[in-house]
């Protein structure tokens, strides 16, 4: 019984050190909604309609004396998308686009990373969306890093890409000024 | 004869049904289509409004027509099966209890942001003061299946209704398009 007890003890602290040493250094504030992935896309070519997922986690590393060791991963509830309209959100969540009762995620994990400068560089990663999953590389840029007024540590990043509709097997006819969305990350990373 | 007798269906029931019976039907064909459009129909807007008009003023008539049919003397079944004839019974209520669902969860699909519906561009129906999860997804997902259960219940009325027609050869299908006389 004592052995049983040690071994327990001993693989549950085999499990934690290796959990601690693979976790992510920053979360994404979800948390405190400090955190948003908008999107926007033209509406017959004559404005811009702007929506974006209420629901959404991730994680990242990221280190000032290596930024180039970075990694990101989030992971979005497709059903979460919100446009400000529900009839819209309803058609948006159904087969004719996301088809969201089928694909309830989108997910994007970066490959690899590559900072320019301290505050902009370029990310490369696997995005998924609809069940396609597409590499794709977008500019990022750092909007600034440091403690917080309530003992935290916080950084935060924002980028954008273009996606065309079709790459992803979404092909309702939106009109010629329509084929693409833009898709903005706006994150704030607390140290953990 | 504007009321109903122990005999026969009276103006007000035999016109409440039949109008009745071509709207829901009409609505039926237009939801069906309407979400078939692509954006670039030219119907494609109107379709839907004209769905949600014609949906409220249905929603009202139902509501006349359930308090005229409990405040009516109902005609007796001319069918002989009385196990039968509780089956028609039960696809009436049937009837009546679908329709308010579907005109129930189509307000709901197009309320849920707080949104009003416009009434042939007359007049607003407000949304409710509370919206819940997930609102418009699970209103639609009811409107849409209680609709295709309401045209299976129609198809067995109106089979119904041919069997007395043409087998029984009695007089229920002709009560519903003129009142018969008192002997």
């Amino acid at each position: 019984m004592k052995k049983l007890l040690i071994n327990t003890a001993v693989s549950a602290a085999l499990v934690l050190s290796a959990s601690a040493a693979n976790a992510a250094e920053y979360i994404i504030d979800t948390k405190g909604a400090h955190a948003f992935v908008n999107f926007k896309i033209k509406h017959l070519g004559y404005s811009w309609l702007h929506g974006r997922f209420n629901t959404f986690d991730g994680e990242f590393n990221y280190d000032a004396e290596k930024p180039n060791a970075s990694q990101i991963m989030v992971n979005i509830d497709t059903t979460s998308l919100d446009s400000n309209h529900a009839e819209r959100d309803k058609h948006l969540r159904g087969k004719d686009f996301l088809n969201v009762d089928k694909y309830p995620s989108a997910t994007f994990k970066s490959t690899k990373i590559t900072f320019n400068d301290a505050n902009s560089g370029k990310v490369t990663g696997d995005f998924t969306l609809h069940g396609v999953t597409k590499s794709i590389t977008f500019e990022i840029d750092k909007i600034g890093e440091g403690q917080d007024p309530w003992g935290g540590y916080r950084v935060g990043f924002e980028g954008e890409t273009s996606l065309k509709l079709s790459d992803y097997g979404i092909n309702y006819n939106l009109g010629p000024a329509s084929t693409h969305v833009d898709i903005g990350l706006f994150i704030e990373g607390i140290r953990k | 004869m504007v009321k109903n007798t122990p005999l026969s269906y009276g103006f007000v029931a035999i016109t409440l049904h039949w109008l009745m019976a071509i709207t829901v039907i009409g609505l039926f064909g237009l939801g069906l289509y309407m979400v078939e459009l692509t954006y670039y129909d030219s119907w494609y807007k109107g379709s839907l409004d004209l769905h949600k008009s014609i949906g409220i003023t249905l929603a009202a008539v139902l509501v006349f027509r359930i308090l005229w049919r409990v405040l009516s003397v109902n005609p007796k079944p001319l069918g002989t099966n009385s196990k039968i004839n509780q089956l028609a019974h039960t696809a009436h209520v049937g009837m009546y209890i679908l329709l308010a669902v579907i005109v129930v969860a189509g307000y709901l699909i197009s309320t849920a942001d707080g949104r009003p519906i416009e009434v042939f561009m007359l007049f607003n129906v407000s949304a409710l003061d509370f919206v819940f999860d997930d609102q418009a997804d699970i209103a639609g997902k009811v409107h849409y299946y209680g609709a295709c259960i309401l045209i299976g219940f129609v198809i067995l009325h109106a089979l119904g209704a041919l069997k007395h027609h043409f087998i029984d050869k009695d007089k229920t299908l002709t009560r519903m398009i003129t009142p018969l006389k008192e002997d």
